[in-house]
């Protein structure tokens, strides 16, 4: 464990907390221009962050310790998050102490302390918001597992780092029809776990076709600012994940030079910006699924990732 | 493919910003451009509505200034009230007040709002929106055009 490797893992945190905002307010100028709009800017949601960070703290009256401490939880699980998969180097610390099952048990973490919070405001919408977001994770971790499954084929081990370099020394695994299969599985459970279009609607108004933020209506202030900078979190964290498990290439190795590091950030930025980029063109063209139409696209991704798993432990050879 | 042929012939639609007005208040928390509207008709005709629609609307854009409405009132800076206080608003006017997180501005929106316009002592009518709350901007007009609704929106955001 060099140095080196421990500044890696550490920059990647600071990275995805001082860059998820920026995805979030790229992602929406992308819309904006899209839609013949001029936009906020970049650096919106840097700025409502600022603000909400100096507002006053509210707690409704009648919640207790569990909406409290929901957006620590989230917050908390991202960064760890953050620090365990493979952004910009393999070898980070924590590596060893988490694989890939261990981050998708810390993704339902954040998902389950927000939907506790929202049914503790014991508000009509929260708990609405509470019973669809569970609705829909209870259908989201099982694709992401299967998924794993499948990927983690080839590599002969669950570990994050392993699994990325094995796809980094054989590229040819990635045309394979398995991780073709689990991609397309994993964008779509991707989608669906970020609250993005045509599962959620981020920017939606009508408190009726919400979920993600029909949990987070009662949050103000500091609170909103970490519940809002967790979510941004998550959707980068994810994003560079699955950007790093389909294309590797760049990311430094567990012993990185100084130079290594900084083309693996480079690498690492140049793939979540086109991504989000992608993600937020291609909800222009689409509109929000009735609700009970989610389970069906999602459905369809489980049978997707089940696929993958098929084809890849049938037709992949083993290259350890 | 006729959906990307129109975007790229529709291009920027947006108008060109005039310069920022004085601010007339100070931003609420020091911080400018960004500013959370929460939205209450406390017994308008709907006329305002359907301007601060449009003032959200691609051709005046007021998010390019930071303000932005949102679903709930803790999520708010600011307080956009439209129409004059009926009797069945009234209430439900203090509660969403009483609900967004200090510091604070109130926006009246319409004539309505600011002096009753032709609502005035009507029998469902308590009063304006500055006999229940303290307003902090007014908007005159029936209704305002986008444009003022906007530039009053950028005294407070100061942007």
């Amino acid at each position: 464990m060099s140095a080196l490797a421990v500044a890696a893992a550490a920059l990647q945190v600071v990275g995805v907390l001082a860059g998820a905002p920026l995805v979030v307010g790229g992602m929406r100028q992308v819309r904006a221009r899209l839609e013949g709009r001029a936009g906020g800017g970049i650096g919106q949601p840097w700025r409502d962050l600022r603000k909400q960070l100096r507002k006053q703290q509210i707690t409704p009256s009648g919640t207790t310790v569990v909406f409290a401490l929901a957006p620590a939880v989230v917050a908390g699980s991202t960064l760890l998050i953050a620090a365990i998969v493979p952004l910009i180097a393999l070898g980070s610390p924590l590596d060893s102490a988490a694989d890939l099952f261990g981050v998708v048990g810390l993704l339902f973490l954040g998902t389950v302390a927000l939907t506790l919070a929202g049914i503790d405001t014991g508000t009509a919408f929260g708990g609405m918001g509470s019973s669809r977001e569970i609705t829909i994770a209870a259908l989201v971790e099982p694709t992401i597992l299967l998924a794993v499954f499948a990927l983690s084929v080839p590599g002969g081990s669950a570990n994050l780092a392993a699994i990325v370099a094995a796809t980094a020394n054989h590229p040819e695994q990635l045309v394979s029809p398995g991780s073709l299969l689990a991609f397309v599985a994993l964008a779509i459970v991707i989608i669906a776990e970020t609250g993005r279009l045509p599962v959620d609607n981020p920017s939606t108004h009508l408190e009726l076709t919400m979920i993600h933020e029909a949990m987070i209506l009662e949050y103000a202030g500091p609170k909103l600012a970490l519940v809002e900078w967790a979510s941004g979190m998550r959707l980068t964290v994810l994003l560079g994940l699955v950007a790093n498990l389909f294309m590797p290439w760049g990311i430094a190795g567990s012993d990185p030079s100084f130079l290594a590091v900084l083309i693996g950030l480079v690498a690492i930025t140049v793939k979540v910006v086109v991504l989000a980029g992608l993600l937020a063109a291609g909800e222009v063209f689409i509109a929000k699924l009735r609700l009970f139409r989610v389970p069906e696209l999602l459905a369809g991704s489980f049978l997707l990732a089940l696929l993958a798993v098929t084809a890849s432990y049938f037709l992949g050879t083993p290259t350890s | 493919m006729s959906w990307i042929g129109k975007i790229a012939r529709v291009g920027r639609m947006v108008e060109p910003a005039p310069d920022a007005p004085e601010a007339a208040v100070a931003p609420p928390t020091g911080v400018t451009g960004s500013l959370q509207l929460r939205h209450v008709d406390c017994g308008s005709c709907n006329g305002c509505e359907l301007e601060i629609t449009s003032a959200f609307a691609p051709v005046y854009d007021a998010e390019r200034f930071g303000a932005r409405l949102v679903a709930s009132p803790r999520h708010a800076d600011a307080l956009l009230a439209t129409g004059v206080v009926t009797h069945n608003m009234r209430q439900p006017l203090l509660n969403t007040l009483k609900a967004i997180p200090e510091p604070r501005v109130v926006i009246a929106v319409g004539d309505c709002a600011v002096s009753g316009g032709v609502f005035t002592k009507g029998y469902g009518v308590v009063g304006t929106v500055g006999d229940v709350v303290p307003v902090d901007v007014e908007i005159p007009g029936c209704p305002p055009t986008p444009q003022q609704i906007i530039t009053a929106l950028r005294s407070v955001t100061g942007r």
